[in-house]
């Protein structure tokens, strides 16, 4: 009985937020789902501003086109812009968060003051950030003429408005890509399996490894990866791979967000008890075993909690590209740019809401597994 | 109860009273929100507009809201979210054309404006060619405050003396003066972020086509897949070749490009005569002398326009001290306090003759030419194209940019066409 009252009690305590979360978070995704189906800003015929826009159900029509039509060739480019960048982006702050925490643990006289210069750019907005390295990346200014100060050459590199391409891929070829990637990393599993006798484990592997195989050679992938209208004019167009020109806003988002990187490991070194080090330097581990056999391992946790940050970030971006390149440049273009100019630019809202539902889904599938491992250990433990 | 009865009726009677004093009294009163794009630079003239406004009309609080960014890009998205959430401003900027029409008048959001027109003697006093571009199915949904001019070549006359350069009247001449420039380390023609590109690509397109087939493309004569289309795509290369597409020009706004001008790292600049403004006004140079200006090569009597216009969205909060600052706008007066401010001519023929004197050597050559010359309307400025059309336009450019492909440009160019329903299509 008093179980039940607890239960119910409980369960009011909660019921506001549930409600303004449904209301606020869940029924606006819905209805941005729902947008992306329908035609709205798409038929020259229907006002997309009119007060009451008569909306026809097409299906997966918008996303088709998004992933199929030569004219949305820049919502390709900004999947491939994000993708470089978030890689870069997600490699860059984990190295250098994690250089400058173990500098810092290596009791510094001051600690405490380096440790809020480092993190003190991720106080700054993203714009703040944006704004400052679009002058020092200037080509005739900047960082490009700090040589000149000790008397060199300046600097020619073009940083922002770079025009090389380089790692370049056929976008037609991703699937196979993926497949390719998919299949080798199931192997090593496998492999690594079969020396550790793990049977059962080897068996879900290698069906695993069977099933990306299947899904390849069944063309599966026309459907989530369907082939382009012109491969060729595509090619021609908007040549995928990394664009230079993303380096500069790489730079500006390393710096930004690798001193709260740093935090969280700092964080996550503080927590290593002192002791446990005590006992490997006493089993005579040099410093350097000490980090690779003690620290390095317990902080593993973190480094997936900084890289699930980064990652979700790095899919969001959209102010410091605004503030760095500007919202008409295609080398440069990310999701988020284009949720923008789309909907509130072009009033193409139903498009708009497709590119937005595309990377809900690329962010879910980062953080999903990570809240569901999460799930699980706060469970078991 | 009897007692009760008398009250409702002396009540009724007070309120009828009330009713009738409201009524009588026209003059404007409470808050009037004018929503628009002009800030820092071109923020002085607008607030001479609104102290103008406010000696007229004292009861009236007027609040100067802005949002700032290129031909009003941002300002655009944030009017729409206040639209599509029943939150209209009093009144709003806007570009006279396919912007205030292809956007706002289909979706039935501006309030039809001819009995203002009948009102103040407009249809007189504005060119036809304006009202034209404000109408929609025989009602007018907006008054326009100014005139730019697009398209005008930019350039410092010293600068030019001393590259030992003159000013190219045709497409070729200016190709022999690009080879000349470059030979010397000057970057010929400054271009900066992307809609300054389209910019440049308009008036390419006007100097390649000519006034005829350029209205025709924007009325469906002209397909954007013909060989006329092709021609204007390879000269726009070939003009592209003259600048700095491939090195800064993503990172500068017009007014670092104008600056290249001014500070002679570059010879020329295409850009609206805002520009004029600018080196007027914040850089203090002497129009005719501290810089020059110039047909760009090619559009010799044509004059590429567009206008800023004011309009009454449908539910505006007060409709009375927005009907009065609409009367103010289309007013001698009014376009006399903003114009030379803003750098730009009046609508109005008959505000220019009023006061010529108030005009710079700039201005007053480009009010000779608004009334004398065959008038063209910008691209880039919403007057000829909608705004779908021109969002994916952008993605032509960069197509372009990409590939330098004229082919595959025309033909992308031809399915934006359709898919927006715009070039008469």
């Amino acid at each position: 009985m008093r179980n039940r009252r607890d239960r119910l009690i409980a369960f009011l305590m909660v019921l506001p937020t549930l409600m303004l979360l449904g209301i606020f978070v869940y029924f606006f995704i819905g209805k941005a789902v729902y947008t992306s189906t329908t035609d709205w800003g798409e038929n020259p015929d229907q006002p997309a501003l009119a007060e009451n826009v008569v909306l026809t159900n097409v299906g997966l029509r918008n996303y088709e086109n998004l992933m199929t039509d030569i004219i949305q060739a820049n919502f390709r480019n900004s999947l491939t812009n994000t993708f470089f960048f978030t890689v870069f982006f997600v490699a860059g702050c984990t190295i250098l968060g994690l250089f400058l925490a173990l500098l810092l643990d290596q009791k510094v006289v001051a600690e405490g003051f380096f440790r809020t210069v480092f993190l003190f750019p991720m106080a700054l907005s993203f714009v703040v950030t944006g704004t400052i390295w679009r002058w020092l990346l200037q080509p005739s200014g900047g960082i490009n003429i700090l040589p000149t100060l000790i008397g060199l050459e300046p600097i020619q590199f073009n940083w922002s408005n770079n025009q090389e391409t380089w790692l370049q891929f056929r976008w037609e070829e991703v699937p196979l890509y993926l497949t390719t990637v998919g299949i080798t990393i199931l192997t090593i599993i496998a492999v690594r399996n079969v020396l550790k006798h793990n049977w059962r484990s080897l068996r879900f592997a290698a069906g695993a490894a069977v099933v990306v195989l299947l899904v390849f050679v069944a063309g599966l992938w026309n459907y989530i990866w369907p082939p382009l209208d012109s491969a060729v004019a595509e090619q021609a167009i908007a040549p995928k791979g990394f664009n230079g020109a993303l380096l500069g806003i790489i730079i500006a988002a390393i710096w930004q967000m690798s001193g709260y990187v740093m935090a969280i490991f700092t964080a996550g070194i503080r927590g290593i008890p002192e002791d446990l080090r005590e006992s490997a330097r006493v089993d005579g581990g040099t410093e350097l075993d000490v980090y690779r056999h003690i620290v390095l391992p317990q902080l593993s946790p973190f480094v997936t909690s900084a890289m699930i940050i980064l990652g979700h970030i790095s899919l969001k971006i959209f102010d410091l590209v605004f503030a760095m390149t500007g919202p008409d440049n295609a080398r440069t273009v990310v999701p988020g740019m284009l949720v923008y100019t789309k909907g509130f630019r072009q009033n193409s809202f139903a498009s708009a809401s497709a590119i937005a539902v595309i990377m809900l889904f690329l962010i879910a599938v980062i953080i999903a597994p990570y809240l569901w491992s999460q799930l699980r250990t706060s469970k078991s433990g | 109860m009897k007692f009760r009865v008398t009250l409702i009726f002396v009540v009724v009677m007070l309120l009828g009273l009330v009713g009738t004093v409201t009524a009588q009294d026209t003059e404007p009163s409470g808050r009037l929100e004018i929503f628009s794009w002009w800030a820092g630079d071109e923020g002085p003239a607008l607030e001479a507009l609104i102290e103008l406004y406010s000696s007229m009309y004292p009861n009236v609080e007027v609040v100067n809201a802005t949002v700032t960014g290129g031909a009003g890009v941002n300002f655009r998205a944030v009017l729409k979210t206040r639209m599509l959430g029943g939150n209209p401003p009093d009144t709003f900027q806007v570009h006279a054309g396919q912007e205030l029409t292809g956007t706002w008048v289909v979706a039935n959001r501006m309030e039809d404006l001819t009995f203002l027109y009948e009102e103040e003697g407009w249809f007189d006093a504005l060119p036809q060619g304006v009202i034209d571009q404000l109408t929609y199915q025989g009602g007018i949904y907006s008054v326009p405050v100014n005139i730019h001019r697009a398209g005008v070549l930019w350039y410092i006359p010293t600068n030019l003396e001393n590259w030992g350069v003159q000013v190219p009247t045709t497409l070729e001449e200016f190709y022999a003066t690009c080879q000349t420039l470059q030979g010397q380390g000057v970057t010929p023609l400054v271009v900066g972020e992307a809609w300054t590109l389209i910019h440049l690509w308009e008036t390419v397109a006007l100097s390649v086509l000519g006034p005829d087939n350029y209205d025709a493309l924007w009325t469906g004569g002209l397909s954007p897949r013909s060989q006329e289309m092709i021609a204007v795509w390879d000269e726009f290369g070939r003009v592209l070749d003259c600048t700095n597409v491939s090195q800064d020009a993503a990172g500068l706004s017009w007014q670092q490009a104008t600056d290249a001008v001014v500070g002679g790292t570059a010879a020329f600049n295409v850009m609206g005569d805002w520009a004029a403004g600018y080196m007027s006004t914040t850089l203090g140079l002497t129009p005719g002398e501290g810089y020059g200006w110039a047909d760009f090569p090619g559009t010799e009597g044509v004059f590429m326009w567009l206008s800023d216009t004011f309009g009454l969205p449908v539910g505006a909060p007060n409709r009375e001290a927005t009907l009065a600052w609409l009367r103010l706008l289309g007013s001698v007066e009014g376009q006399n306090a903003f114009n030379p401010l803003k750098g730009s001519i009046p609508v109005r023929l008959d505000a220019f003759a009023a006061d010529p004197e108030l005009y710079n050597t700039y201005s007053q050559s480009a009010a000779a030419d608004w009334s004398e010359l065959r008038l063209v309307g910008s691209l880039m400025h919403g007057v000829v194209a909608n705004e779908r059309f021109m969002g994916d336009f952008n993605d032509v450019m960069q197509i372009y940019l990409q590939s330098r492909d004229s082919g595959a440009a025309t033909s992308a160019m031809e399915a934006v066409c359709i898919q927006a329903g715009a070039c008469g299509m």
